[in-house]
């Protein structure tokens, strides 16, 4: 009790740090979240993937147990909000292990079988910072027979060198954004190779209002996840991490702004099990 | 031989603050696992830790009252191969305790430098009491000239249990005979078994033994200070007394 508690205080002092934060523009501070504790702004990269060197092998077995199989759903959900038409080129950010790439695929596969199977044209390009994640998306892909249409590509979300503005059609971030150091450089690049008309679609976890939820959730996501991240994956402190920086995010209303401050227009969210995940979208007009 | 306490020190990364709920989960699932997937020690050691702690304050205590096993409680000794200094150990004459180490893990392909680190005791004289049963381990399987196979390991997790009662050792001694073949099921019950019960019982706890500091001590002379006999003396004590008794039955 007393930890979560602490924990509360901790969140609501950091909430308004991050609401300023949030609504500054284009500065780079000189520390970063990482979780609940302060690092210097150029560690948190290094920091973020070390704990994803160290989940990639687990990391779909732990997304199952930590959420109970409901991330399905919510990635289910996420790729029928975007309702892709063929042709729609698409880039996956933080893509990892393709879990959304793949959903992705197979609706415009069911939408249309043969146009899918004949067509060779790369359909969507799956971006990573860890190459960890990527390797066992690909193999993935393989099993799926998805290899041929999809680029796999090592690159940060706040600086996508090797990609040309207006390239895409949709974006998408899922379960990513939250691990990257400056949110508004993620944007500003989702708007750059973004074609216009083009969607950003960002599925993170986000704020839950609804106090009996809350208590559940709060006692489960510090109690419980950590532990069942030493018994799953041999690692307590990555998944440590993972519930805090969920705590660090900002709110459904602070991310909306930030993302119509960077220039997309038509933003809105929808809130998935009570607000404690959230779908954000916006357009480049 | 002295290190500094830091090693047990809150602060350091190895050590996790777990509240009721999170022990409750964690003993369970790391029994699970530690059945299911022997492969993690990490497992193995959270679930000897986590329910070791009605019977660490009674070892402590029986270190406490003993000279050897409080100094060691004093100096915390711990056991790495820098620390050790194995190379110097191998140059020792044949027949010492610290030569019979080295060889010891040379034959058998470890270090004593895998031991996992105590995660989840608070309490930093416990926590250094589990330290140190870990790392003797490697001592204990030498002294008893025991193998590090499946049959030398649960021998020793007998042993174990018996002078120290964690239930970790209990749970893995009978446990762990259940996974033994045939050949060795049969050796385990008839010679390993009864033997190692009765130097168990007979021997000085080996918790209380500041093994580095009899590195240069012949291992027999070692061995009969603890009061400890080897399986083919005993087995070779009970052939003689076999044949005296075949003897005298005869005449």
């Amino acid at each position: 009790m007393l930890k979560i508690s602490k924990a509360f205080f901790r969140q609501q002092s950091n909430v308004i740090n991050l609401s300023i934060r949030a609504l500054s523009t284009g500065t780079n501070s000189q520390e970063a979240d990482f979780g609940f504790k302060k690092v210097k702004y150029e560690e948190k990269q290094a920091k973020v993937n070390e704990v994803f060197n160290n989940v990639a092998e687990k990391y779909d077995l732990m997304n199952d147990a930590m959420s109970f199989g409901l991330h399905r759903l919510w990635k289910n959900q996420f790729i029928q909000d975007i309702e892709p038409t063929p042709g729609m080129r698409l880039i996956d950010v933080a893509g990892g292990t393709g879990d959304i790439t793949f959903r992705y695929l197979n609706y415009l596969k069911n939408l249309n079988p043969g146009h899918f199977d004949n067509s060779r044209d790369i359909v969507a390009t799956v971006c990573d910072i860890n190459e960890n994640m990527l390797n066992v998306g690909k193999d993935r892909s393989i099993n799926l027979g998805f290899q041929d249409k999809i680029n796999w590509k090592v690159g940060n979300a706040e600086n996508l060198i090797l990609e040309k503005e207006n390239t895409y059609d949709v974006y998408t971030i899922a379960f990513g954004i939250r691990n990257c150091t400056n949110l508004e450089n993620v944007l500003k690049e989702a708007y750059r190779v973004l074609k216009p008309g083009g969607r950003f679609m960002c599925l993170e976890f986000s704020r839950t209002e609804n106090p009996v939820f809350k208590r559940v959730y709060d006692f489960y996501s510090f109690q419980m996840i950590p532990v069942m991240g030493y018994l799953i994956a041999g690692d307590w402190n990555s998944y440590q991490y993972l519930v805090e920086s969920i705590r660090m995010f900002p709110s459904q209303d602070e991310f909306a702004s930030l993302i119509s401050d960077c220039g997309f227009r038509l933003v809105s969210y929808k809130n998935l099990t009570n607000g404690a995940v959230a779908i954000h979208s916006g357009f480049k007009f | 031989m002295r290190l500094s306490s830091s090693v047990f020190n809150k602060e350091t990364s190895s050590f996790i603050r777990t509240n009721l709920a999170q022990r409750t989960v964690l003993t369970l699932g790391s029994g699970l696992v530690s059945i299911f997937d022997p492969h993690r020690d990490d497992m193995i050691s959270a679930f000897g830790e986590l329910t070791s702690f009605q019977v660490l304050p009674k070892l402590h205590k029986q270190m406490s009252s003993d000279p050897e096993g409080s100094l060691i409680l004093k100096e915390r000794p711990i056991i790495t191969s820098s620390i050790l200094n194995l190379s110097k150990l191998a140059t020792y004459p044949e027949n010492t305790f610290g030569r019979k180490y080295v060889e010891f893990l040379k034959r058998n392909n470890i270090t004593p430098d895998t031991r996992k680190p105590v995660r989840f005791i608070e309490d930093q004289d416990l926590a250094y009491v589990m330290q140190r049963y870990r790392e003797i381990h490697d001592f204990t399987h030498c002294i008893l000239d025991l193998k590090t196979n499946m049959l030398g390991e649960v021998t020793v997790k007998v042993f174990e249990a018996i002078q120290l009662d964690l239930p970790m050792c209990w749970l893995a001694g009978m446990f762990g005979m259940l996974r033994l073949g045939p050949k060795h099921t049969q050796a385990y019950l008839d010679k390993y078994l009864p033997w190692i019960i009765q130097n168990a019982k007979q021997s000085k706890p080996l918790i209380n033994v500041y093994f580095e500091k009899h590195f240069e001590k012949p291992i027999d002379e070692l061995r009969q200070e603890l009061n400890l006999t080897l399986l083919n003396e005993s087995e070779s004590k009970a052939e003689q007394i076999r044949q005296k008794e075949f003897t005298e039955n005869v005449n």
